[in-house]
């Protein structure tokens, strides 16, 4: 099983080192050229704690033009090591994510000191909290994906479970007018997709890929529907929805820094923590987990050794839709309160996305989802403050990251072998 | 595909063919017909599904009509009632579809009655007009469905060519034919770009077609915003919103043939469109290795093809193909590039492709149908104030069951016979 679930390392060839080289050195050189040589006189100053913290964190500053040159060379240099020798994997990521970090960083500064912040420092804490509160539905998405496809189905439909989920949230929600009920059934209507698309891609065989496409098409037709001839007319009673609460974890939540961005949120971000381990360990440290791999790997091996390979994939499949389910919940009652049509707005594909990205692997696909969340919560920090950069413009930068890193820039992905197969006793 | 419709096949071979099977020689067209129903063919199995799907969607407009949940509330005392509450409420639906998509029987009456005639046509000349971004872009879906690539780009290339065609339409002065047709051809080109990218991407990278066309989508979803928010780009001058100024009057498509309502020469360059497509993929040598990279690509390797070049020229083309279709929505209907020009044309094509089994004349049957529904949709919503969005629903459901001709046959009682199943299939991510 250990050969079966570790990545096949792909021999790098040389053009492709050569252009990701090119691209970590055209960063290195956006740094100093676009931030650095642009970056108005000064320091930037990043607040580290909330407004009205209780306890409170002396700012930091940082001289604009220095650091960014200095990050610019850093980048740079990695960049010409890219091309020039053939690394490892681990110093391949590394050097991804420092030049990522870099550019980030000097985009800040440079935002910063542009003036047009009125005199607002750049607040890391509050931007890392919208990060992860952004990343909450890319997250749950990403695990229904790891969930279904480590057990060998395509889970396309991520988009229609969070939006079908953040329908009935809403509407139950107001209806009733008990938040966790809105929860729980935005839930189970994400595992009702679920089961629908096992229902099709195991008992019908239909192709999942195209099932998925036609599942979201369908969602967002049927709540569009619904919300046009429901809940418009009575909104007051049907969409009409409070959202939970920030809750304070004891203790934890009082840490500077680490204590309002990790533990004073809403139940939504300790689910998801909880989602996390629960499918990280559950896939990879237990007896049930070792068989999902085996079904989403060789699944006439795994009918040969006794496990019941349409029963794990029914069940991954659900549980998935559940936990993507409890994502859809979070677009309404866990941050605006109401629906819209077409709420979700693709964030479904880009928690597929970063599953990918993250290898199918729950944690590496936690960390994508926290970087597409970041630049979610980058734009609309850039957008506050008004920074003469259009937010369209910025609103690419997730989408054209994926492409770079689907074409190769973090070597090749493999999916379980048995992905997207419909499986049938010979 | 191969070893999916294999699979497909496999769960009851059946030792000896069932009795039946076939056209027996001698027997009557009739007796051929039933055969062919209770067999399953697949026109049979996508009339079903479309049957299917109009009888999903009447429940849904049933049980969310609020008149009809009221009188249902006292059922038990009043079943007729309830009963007659429920089939109106479906009945006057549905026949305000067909009226604003096919045919209106009030002009009929009219006309004979001294009104214009013309105006019995107009529900027809809808439809077409909604056929025709609809054709294109299923075209471009289906053709790179026949090459084993599954393209969910259509919206990116739409858009991609609709950029072009606008700005060439309003941005350059040239004579009358010379306008439309530069414009078209630069619509296009806007596609086939987009459409490039993806197919080079996949042949040099192996990056999935599926997610480098979804992330496309997006991008190309925030260009769009840009240029038209963008004075010096796309936007009418003096504008706030997103809205391009109107392309020329010379670089827009005309309508001929009769007096008004009359057929879009857009409509036209859309069945033209389909014509080349099926001749591309019938009659051509570069066709046929399209097919033969869709239908095994290790075995068309082995005959000597390069798979990544058929991987690149057909998404050129599709994407191509998509492009026009931007440039048609653009010349021939709204003259404007905005977000309501921009529909969902691109998902649409996806279902339309679908609809017609990747071939191209049931691309344009599945897209007339489709261009229906929306024609009819908005007359019924005038109506009867069913929102338009059933459409999208019941051609979701239209796609669904068709694309399980087992679930069809075990809801019909079909018999097994061949695996009927879709022409069109996308591989996983390792494929």
């Amino acid at each position: 099983m250990t050969a079966l679930a570790t990545v096949t390392p792909a021999p790098v060839s040389v053009n492709r080192r050569l252009a990701a080289g090119a691209v970590l050195i055209a960063f290195g050189l956006a740094d100093i050229l676009i931030f650095g040589l642009s970056a108005h006189k000064g320091d930037a100053t990043f607040a580290l704690a909330l407004p009205g913290a209780s306890v409170s964190v002396p700012s930091v500053h940082v001289p604009v033009a220095p650091v960014s040159f200095a990050l610019g060379a850093v980048s740079i240099l990695l960049g010409v090591t890219r091309a020039a020798i053939d690394e490892s994997a681990l110093a391949r990521r590394l050097s991804i994510a420092v030049v990522l970090v870099s550019f980030v960083f000097c985009l800040l500064c440079w935002a910063d000191t542009g003036g047009w912040a009125g005199g607002i420092s750049v607040n890391v804490v509050s931007l890392l909290q919208n990060t992860l509160a952004d990343s909450i539905p890319l997250i749950l998405g990403a695990m229904a994906g790891c969930m279904g496809e480590r057990s060998g189905v395509i889970n396309i439909a991520i988009e229609g479970q969070l939006l079908l989920g953040a329908f009935t949230a809403a509407v139950v929600a107001s209806a009733v007018g008990v938040l966790w009920l809105g929860l729980i059934s935005g839930s189970l209507a994400g595992g009702l997709v679920g089961l629908v698309l096992a229902l099709f891609a195991i008992r019908y065989l239909v192709d999942q890929i195209i099932l998925g496409v036609v599942l979201n098409l369908l969602i967002s037709g049927l709540t569009g529907y619904m919300y046009d001839r429901l809940l418009v007319p009575d909104a007051n009673t049907y969409n009409n929805a409070s959202t939970f609460s920030a809750l304070k974890v004891p203790g934890l939540g009082d840490i500077p820094i680490i204590g309002p961005i990790f533990f004073d949120s809403t139940v939504f971000l300790y689910i998801t923590y909880a989602a996390i381990i629960f499918v990280q360990v559950g896939l990879f440290s237990t007896r049930w987990g070792l068989r999902v791999r085996a079904v989403g790997e060789h699944p006439t091996a795994a009918d040969t050794v006794g496990i019941k390979v349409l029963g794990i994939r029914y069940g991954n499949i659900i549980m998935g839709g559940l936990l993507a389910g409890i994502g859809g919940a979070y677009l309404t009652i866990g941050s605006v309160g109401t629906f819209n049509k077409d709420m979700s707005s693709g964030l479904g594909y880009i928690a597929l996305a970063a599953m990918i990205f993250g290898r199918w692997t729950p944690l590496g696909a936690t960390a994508a989802a926290l970087f597409f969340g970041f630049t979610e919560a980058l734009q609309s920090f850039m957008g506050s403050i008004s920074v003469p950069i259009s937010p369209f413009l910025l609103g690419m930068l997730p989408y054209v990251a994926t492409i770079i890193a689907v074409a190769g820039l973090v070597g090749r992905v493999r999916a379980p072998a048995a992905d997207g197969k419909p499986y049938l006793r010979a | 595909m191969s070893d999916q419709s294999a699979t497909a096949s496999a769960p009851d071979p059946g030792p000896a063919p069932p009795p039946g099977t076939g056209p027996a020689p001698g027997r009557s067209p009739a007796g051929a017909l039933i055969d062919a129903v209770v067999q399953g063919s697949p026109a049979v199995v996508t009339t079903l599904a479309i049957v299917l799907a109009l009888v999903v969607g009447a429940l849904i407009i049933v049980f969310s009509d609020p008149d009809v949940l009221h009188v249902w509330g006292s059922f038990t005392a009043e079943p007729g009632i309830a009963l007659s509450t429920a089939w109106h409420s479906v009945a006057t639906a549905y026949a305000a579809l067909f009226e604003g998509a096919i045919l209106n029987p009030h002009t009929v009456a009219a006309a004979f009655h001294g009104g214009s005639v013309g105006a019995i046509f107009y529900p027809l000349s809808q439809t077409a007009s909604q056929a025709t971004p609809l054709i294109l872009t299923g075209l471009s879906v289906a053709l790179a469905f026949r090459a084993g690539l599954f393209n969910i780009g259509a919206a990116s290339q739409w858009i991609g060519g609709a950029i072009i065609a606008t700005y060439l339409g309003f941005a350059v002065s040239l004579p009358p034919v010379i306008h439309p047709i530069v414009c078209l051809l630069g619509g296009f080109a806007g596609g086939a770009v987009l459409g490039w990218l993806v197919g080079e991407l996949k042949a040099r990278t192996g990056a999935h077609e599926v997610i480098v066309t979804i992330m496309l989508n997006y991008v190309m979803y925030n260009l769009l915003s840009y240029v038209l928010g963008t004075p010096t780009a796309l936007q009418l001058p003096h504008q706030a919103n997103l809205i391009s100024p109107n392309i020329d009057a010379n670089a827009q498509l005309p309508h001929v043939g009769g007096p008004p309502p009359q057929v879009g020469v857009g409509f036209l360059v859309a069945l033209a469109a389909a014509a080349g497509t099926w001749w591309l993929l019938s009659r051509s040598t570069t066709g046929f290795e399209f097919r033969a990279v869709g239908a095994n690509p290790s075995a068309a390797r082995s005959a000597g093809m390069s798979v990544g070049r058929t991987w690149v020229l057909v998404m050129l083309i599709a994407g191509g193909l998509a492009g026009l279709s931007g440039a048609v929505t653009i010349q021939g209907t709204f003259y404007s590039l905005n977000f309501q020009s921009f529909g969902t044309y691109g998902i649409d094509g996806i279902t339309v492709a679908l609809l017609g089994r990747a071939r191209p004349l049931g691309v344009v049957l599945a897209a007339l149908l489709f261009g229906a529904l929306n024609a009819g949709s908005t007359v019924m919503q005038a109506a009867t104030s069913v929102p338009v969005d059933i459409t999208e629903v019941i051609q979701g459901l239209i796609v669904l069951f068709v694309a399980a001709p087992l679930l069809i046959r075990e809801v019909f009682r079909l018999r097994q016979a061949r695996a009927g199943g879709m022409e069109a299939v996308a591989k996983g991510w390792n494929g």
